[in-house]
């Protein structure tokens, strides 16, 4: 899996600007929450926008597959992005 | 697969993702006939009905809403035991119907995926499809069906569409087993450890590539204004501050009037039992015991139906997850989830609810420490106590001229609840149940208007299970209570201490009481609540409310209508406890003793049935006995300070 990782600044999608489309690269973890996420649909390949934040700046709403699921800035940490 | 001829009925398991309309599905199909029961041992939710197909009647089981079956939470265990068959006292079911979104199909069918392999033959119900052709979207349900290599059937509740239909499939593929539909071979797999996650999801986007038509323009669909509102940084919050006064307004205001009726009736059956029944133990026992127990209980059925009302409102419309996406930063700096916001909120009508709803975080130790908590929310069971608190001792009275002293003694009850709630998570989340920050995966669905008898059909569901625990548990306390109270009887006392053994000998009541079981106590508790101003009375009903908070209403009421020989004008409860003397002919109450007992009540576990539920929940005692042991101590200890540091401000 590391391998796949550029060597240019990765762009998670906590970086991402709000509205932008971007594509997963890599989900990373081996835990629950990574699995989580993945059968959630947030796999490799997948489109993916940041649609707003939560009052305090976290959580944010991430829209993914036609849906909206919100998650916290550590989760989304772990989603690697190319624009 | 064959019938064995002995299985007379039909089992069919109804399955989907949270908000894909599976309970409107789930009433639409089985109508009023519903049981609600409780899997053995767990408190996750069994729901079951009849639906006739092809003239014979299946029995329909509602799981759990989720999101995937592989048994990383609790209702997807059980849900994954119940399709194989596994789930004691359930027949694995002939068929699933799988109910899925129209609108969010991709992720919908992932469960679907799983389905399959489980070998139960599987038919797909699916909803939302009115509203998916609205947003000018377009499905190939033929197209779907071919390349699933499962029926499918387009369903709406509202009009009926599909009903007969769905029936018709579901009776085609009982007894037939279903083919994967995706190829995912685990040796040749190089993806790593979710490669059966990939695969599934790499057939889905081929399926709905090939059946659904998305319209080009982009709708700015009016969820997505609603919601551009609701979750506003600045505005999201004032209105979520503005729906839970909303909700509390209502609770009380709404509820006064059904709770003053239903208060009266049990009152005047009472009376009327008394009236018609010869005097003795029995129709003591009814009227005192009975009817006055039960009934002070299911005075909150009012109380109980609105909040539930208000949630199931909230939780259908979509709101109450934007509610915890707005609360999750704030939640989560004590150490909890965003979604221990709708337990915690639903711990103010009731703890028992509130800890059943935890089940939805998915990290135990977060979900322990919400439970741990949740007994903290002043309850609809602390209500009666408040209120009569201050309407004995601080009605009329305002603060600044103008604002009612009892309404500000109210929030202030709630406020420390609340304080000390935090204060504990903050704790318990740094020592006993230390955990790294929880994660939040959390879907938002797209706002609904609330289906009407779903919320109807929930609100009574909760009814139901309300009532039953005052028939139960309540009835149980009530009845050993009045015992504890009524016995020995003070005629065969007298016997006992050598006086004159003639049954026209009736001692004063107060006599009766002072020497009862429960009187006894009383008199054994005393030096150790006598530093909170308490004495033996309030302590005798201190000890009957720790079964259940609102029985000290109803215990009071026992203590000084018994004790009532020497002053015939207290007949009301009210003046009884202003007018109650100790032992030694001081009043018993003062205001500050008042307020020391809200204090009390606020912080202790008194509630058996919430002992019962954490118990479940936990699946421990020691969970369960740790709640009672520091509640307890923080009880006494939050009562000894008012008492102590109000004497001696000179109150």
């Amino acid at each position: 899996m590391k391998e796949k990782i550029s060597e240019t600044a990765k762009m998670t999608l906590t970086k991402l600007p709000i509205g932008k489309d971007a594509r997963v690269t890599a989900v990373n973890g081996t835990g629950r929450v990574t699995r989580r996420l993945m059968e959630m649909g947030v796999i490799p390949g997948v489109l993916v926008q940041v649609v707003k934040m939560a009052p305090f700046g976290d959580p944010i709403e991430v829209r993914v597959r036609g849906y909206s699921l919100a998650m916290r800035r550590s989760e989304a940490d772990a989603i690697e992005v190319s624009v | 697969m064959k019938d064995n001829g002995h299985k007379s009925q039909i089992t069919i398991a109804l399955a989907g993702n949270p908000n894909a309309g599976k309970t409107t599905l789930f009433n639409s199909l089985t109508g009023l006939k519903q049981k609600v029961a409780n899997y053995p041992g767990v408190t996750v939710e069994r729901k079951e009905g009849p639906w006739t197909i092809n003239g014979k009647t299946a029995n329909v089981i509602d799981l759990p809403g989720l999101y995937s079956l592989d048994a990383t939470s609790l209702d997807e265990h059980i849900a994954r035991d119940l399709i194989t068959g596994e789930q004691a006292g359930v027949p694995r079911p002939d068929a699933i119907v799988a109910v899925v979104d129209a609108t969010n199909l991709e992720r919908n069918l992932y469960l679907v995926m799983q389905m399959f392999e489980f070998g139960v033959p599987v038919v797909i119900a699916l909803t939302m499809i009115d509203v998916f052709e609205k947003q000018k979207h377009e499905i190939d349900v033929e197209m779907l069906a071919t390349l699933l290599k499962t029926p499918v059937v387009a369903f709406n509740a509202k009009t009926g569409r599909g009903r007969t239909e769905l029936a018709a499939k579901v009776n085609e593929v009982l007894h037939t087993t279903p083919t994967v539909p995706y190829v995912y071979d685990e040796k040749e797999d190089e993806a790593g450890p979710h490669g059966r996650i990939f695969a599934r999801y790499n057939f889905i986007s081929q399926v709905v590539q090939e059946s659904v038509w998305h319209s080009d323009q982009k709708s700015h669909r009016l969820s997505d204004k609603i919601d551009r509102i609701l979750t506003h940084k600045f505005f999201g919050l004032v209105i979520l501050v503005a729906i839970l006064l909303l909700v509390f307004q209502t609770i009380f205001s709404w509820a006064s009037l059904p709770m003053d009726l239903l208060e009266k009736g049990f009152g005047a059956f009472g009376d009327f039992v008394r009236a018609e029944m010869p005097p003795g133990i029995l129709s003591d026992l009814l009227a005192d015991g009975i009817i006055a127990g039960v009934g002070g209980v299911v005075v909150f059925l009012p109380q109980i139906l609105l909040l539930f009302l208000f949630i199931s409102l909230l939780e259908d419309s979509g709101y109450m997850s934007r509610a915890a996406f707005l609360l999750d930063k704030l939640m989560s700096r004590v150490g909890l989830h965003g979604k221990a916001f709708l337990p915690l909120i639903s711990s103010f009508a009731c703890a028992i609810p509130g800890i059943m709803a935890t089940r939805t975080i998915e990290s135990r130790r977060d979900r322990f420490a919400t439970i741990m908590i949740a007994p903290f929310m002043s309850c609809s069971a602390r209500l009666p106590v408040y209120t009569l608190m201050i309407a004995t001792f601080f009605a009329g009275q305002t603060v600044l001229g103008f604002i009612s002293l009892g309404a500000v003694l109210m929030l202030a009850m709630y406020a420390l609840g609340t304080i000390v709630a935090i204060a504990v998570a903050f704790v318990l989340k740094r020592t006993v149940l230390k955990a790294p920050p929880p994660p939040f995966l959390m879907e938002l669905p797209p706002y609904r208007l609330p289906n009407l008898r779903t919320v109807f059909q929930n609100m009574l569901t909760r009814a139901f299970l309300f009532l039953k625990r005052a028939g139960t548990v309540i009835l149980a306390i009530s009845i050993i209570l009045w015992a504890l109270m009524y016995f020995p009887r003070s005629s065969q006392q007298a016997a006992v201490s050598g006086q004159p053994t003639s049954q026209q000998v009736v001692l004063p009541e107060s006599e009766q009481l002072k020497n009862s079981f429960a009187g006894r106590l009383g008199h054994v508790i005393e030096p150790v609540i006598a530093p909170l101003g308490f004495d033996w009375k309030i302590g005798v009903a201190l000890i009957a409310s720790f079964a259940a908070r609102e029985v000290l209403v109803s215990t009071l009421s026992i203590i000084y209508n018994v004790g009532k020989d020497e002053n015939e004008q207290s007949e009301t409860l009210i003046s009884a406890v202003r007018d109650a003397k100790t032992d030694d002919g001081r009043p018993a109450w003062t205001p500050l003793t008042a307020l020391t007992l809200m204090v009390f009540f606020v912080l202790a576990m008194q509630c058996m049935s919430t002992v019962a539920v954490v118990r479940r929940e936990t699946n421990s005692w020691s969970w369960p006995l740790f709640m009672i042991g520091y509640m307890t101590a923080l009880a006494y200890l939050g009562a000894f300070i008012t008492y102590q540091g109000g004497k001696a401000l000179g109150f």
